[in-house]
């Protein structure tokens, strides 16, 4: 039948369009590809490799190519102190900061009206100084003879009588220094939420508080997931903040990469840390992503 | 409140209500009476402070001054979660990480009650929304998350329910199947519903009393068919359904008011007239004029008034004629007749006079100006035809 042809052509012709406009969305992604490729892919298995050598039986010191399981047991056996003393600093200095930012994001998203701009700039502006910087600094506000530690050991608060050189030290440096990180999805997340939600629930006879529980948290829930994975993963991985603020008790896993990579230049080690440290980080921000059941909320 | 079956009905009372924000008065000393069980409309243009009046009585807005009162009881200072008042929010206000059920239960669980589900089924099912029950308020249409804005609000049988445009978005088949719902509803459970609507049929239909609001104040208020036949400010004689307004001057007062208007002469009952000075503005509505061939002119009752011209448009509508008379001072005067006269309409060109009791006329205050209130009507109008 004669309509049929061209009614077969026009599809046919549809479909070469979106299959030629589907064609463009994936060369649109080479550049990524091959940027992940070449830095991150690569480095990674490199890094595994590394991982898996062995010690050199002509000339100690040096290491040659092969599959030795071993060392990611021994470095686990002697170095798990630092690994679970990563966490728990990390942990702590994510819940830190949560319940640091969330009245903080809280108020620049509800309450600031204009002065929104200005404390957003204020959050980020630490950034502007280096990271170092500001971890020199903390030094000088926790010394013993700073105020801060003369204030508290007035009031008898330190059980050591000291701050700086503690895990106290090292877990206030790395709640500092990861805070804007929680503020700012907190804020991206809060400032999303309708007004009228919050109303709604008081319409419907939600205390302030019932409120917060059952409409403004579970809103904010992206954000706060967002948040706490941006703080714990770097934080877990930090050894700047043990470095300068902690003592020797207090080192957590990063300084012992680098220990093994820069000091003792045992490279199967230091890569075997990093690369279950890695796994570990995986493992967790996944399985705490399912648990929050964050896929959907809008 | 919650669960009770005979409940008490209150009624809801506003003295000298005021809100200001900044310069502006979105409410300028609102003073209403809805009576226990009553049905009220809010009806008025937009930005006239509908929906800050509503605000102010959920407790979502403070007012700036007076007083808020349900039943014997002064909530002006109350929160909102502690008034015995629950609103359908005009923009729904649905909570998106909540399915429907939980959406609808809300209100009992914030109050603690215990066995929710009998409840809150019988709701979906009045709503006709049981079979969405688990799906989230972004996996409904409009109307459909309206009509979970509506039992969501409902289900917690408040002393007074505040609604709030609440069938704007929905067809119009809906929304009059949904009017009919909200009025069954309403005497059901008896709870004095406030309803703010730009739809003045809705207002008309549904509601016992009617207040037309404008820049912040009541215009007039009352009994829907009292306020359409004896509007008693020009802005409501223009807003509320149509009507025609000529300037005249009075020439005698007493039981009877008469006036004179391009060398006419009117009557009008002075009850039913509230211009103060001489200078007045009669009125009447399209359907209450007669429209007769000039030759007919003794068909026309004695003493009813008249006005002469000439057809310049007819439309037949089926239900009605719809006629439009030139005046030779040249003024449109609408006339709508129905379509139950035996004999011949009047056709384009015809001279005719237009002939109304004086009990059907009524007399404005002109300071206003005679177009108060007309933008909207015209708007009202044409959205009305194309629905
Ligand atoms: N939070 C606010 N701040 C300043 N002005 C406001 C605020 N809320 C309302 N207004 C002003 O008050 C007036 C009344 O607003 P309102 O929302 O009550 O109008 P409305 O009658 O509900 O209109 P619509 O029919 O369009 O919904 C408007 O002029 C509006 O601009
Ligand atoms: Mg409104």
């Amino acid at each position: 039948m004669a309509p049929v042809v061209p009614v077969a052509s026009v599809t046919t012709k549809v479909a070469q369009a979106s299959k030629q406009r589907s064609r463009i969305a994936y060369l649109l992604l080479i550049p990524g590809l091959g940027w992940l490729a070449i830095f991150f892919v690569i480095p990674l298995v490199t890094l595994f490799m590394t991982s898996l050598q062995a010690e050199s039986a002509s000339k100690p010191g040096t290491y040659v190519p092969g599959i030795q399981f071993s060392n990611y047991t021994d470095a686990l056996a002697e170095y798990w102190p630092q690994f679970v003393r990563s966490f728990v600093y990390a942990g702590l200095a994510t819940a830190f900061a949560l319940v640091i930012a969330y009245p903080l994001a809280y108020f620049i998203a509800f309450k600031a009206g204009n002065w929104r701009s200005l404390m957003l700039v204020l959050v980020v502006a630490p950034a502007f100084a280096s990271f170092l910087l500001r971890t020199y600094a903390w030094k000088t506000i926790l010394a013993d003879d700073g105020p801060v530690t003369s204030g508290l050991n007035a009031l008898h608060l330190l059980p050591d009588g000291r701050i700086l050189n503690t895990g106290i030290a090292v877990v206030a440096g790395l709640t500092y220094n990861f805070l804007p990180f929680m503020v700012l999805p907190l804020y991206a997340s809060l400032d999303k939420i309708d007004y009228r939600l919050i109303e709604a629930g008081n319409d419907l006879y939600g205390s302030p508080q019932q409120v917060f529980r059952k409409v403004t948290w579970p809103l904010s829930m992206p954000g706060v997931v967002a948040g706490t994975l941006l703080t714990f993963i770097p934080a877990a991985g930090d050894f700047i903040n043990a470095e300068l603020l902690g003592s020797t008790k207090d080192k957590m896993i990063g300084n012992v990469i680098q220990t093994n990579f820069i000091e003792f230049r045992d490279y199967p080690t230091a890569s075997a840390l990093s690369f279950a440290l890695m796994a570990v980080i995986l493992v967790m921000v996944l399985s705490y992503i399912r648990r929050s059941g964050t896929e959907d909320l809008v | 409140m919650p669960g009770g079956v005979a409940r008490k009905v209150e009624d809801l009372r506003l003295v000298n209500l005021t809100k200001q924000f900044g310069g502006t008065k979105a409410v300028d000393d609102l003073s209403i009476t809805s009576p226990a069980g009553s049905f009220f409309a809010l009806l008025g243009a937009s930005g006239c402070g509908k929906t800050t009046t509503l605000r102010m009585v959920a407790g979502l807005e403070d007012p700036t001054h007076g007083q808020i009162f349900i039943g014997d009881q002064d909530v002006t200072e109350l929160r909102a979660f502690q008034r015995p008042v629950n609103t359908v929010f005009q923009s729904y206000a649905l909570f998106p990480h909540l399915d429907i059920f939980e959406n609808v239960a809300f209100g009992l669980r914030r109050r603690g009650v215990k066995d929710v589900d009998d409840q809150v089924i019988a709701i979906l099912e009045l709503v006709e929304l049981s079979a969405l029950a688990r799906r989230k308020p972004s996996q409904l249409s409009g109307g459909q998350q309206q009509r979970v804005a509506v039992a969501r609000a409902l289900i917690n049988q408040p002393d007074v329910l505040l609604l709030d445009e609440p069938l704007g978005a929905l067809d119009l088949k809906l929304r009059r199947q949904m009017q009919i719902e909200l009025k069954r509803i309403q005497s059901e459970v008896g709870t004095t519903f406030v309803h703010v609507t730009h739809d003045q049929e809705e207002a008309m239909t549904m509601a016992d009393t009617v207040a037309v609001m404008n820049a912040g104040r009541i215009e007039q208020m009352g009994h829907p068919a009292e306020v359409y036949e004896l509007p008693r400010t020009i802005f409501v004689a223009n807003f509320l359904g149509q009507s025609n307004l000529i300037q005249g001057m009075k020439v005698s007062t007493g039981d009877v008011v008469e006036v004179s208007a391009n060398g006419l002469g009117f009557r009008i009952p002075s009850k039913r007239n509230v211009a103060p000075g001489q200078s007045i503005v009669i009125g009447v509505r399209p359907e209450k004029i007669m429209v007769l061939d000039a030759h007919d002119e003794s068909k026309l009752p004695a003493g009813h008034n008249r006005i002469y011209g000439t057809v310049t448009d007819v439309s037949y509508t089926g239900v009605s004629t719809q006629y439009l008379v030139e005046t030779p001072w040249g003024q449109s005067i609408i006339a709508f007749e129905q379509n139950s006269i035996v004999g011949d309409r009047c056709e384009l060109g015809d001279p005719v006079v237009l002939g109304w009791a004086p009990e059907h006329t009524f007399g404005l205050d002109p300071a206003e100006g005679l177009n108060a209130g007309l933008d909207h009507a015209v708007l009202e109008l044409e959205s009305d035809t194309e629905a």
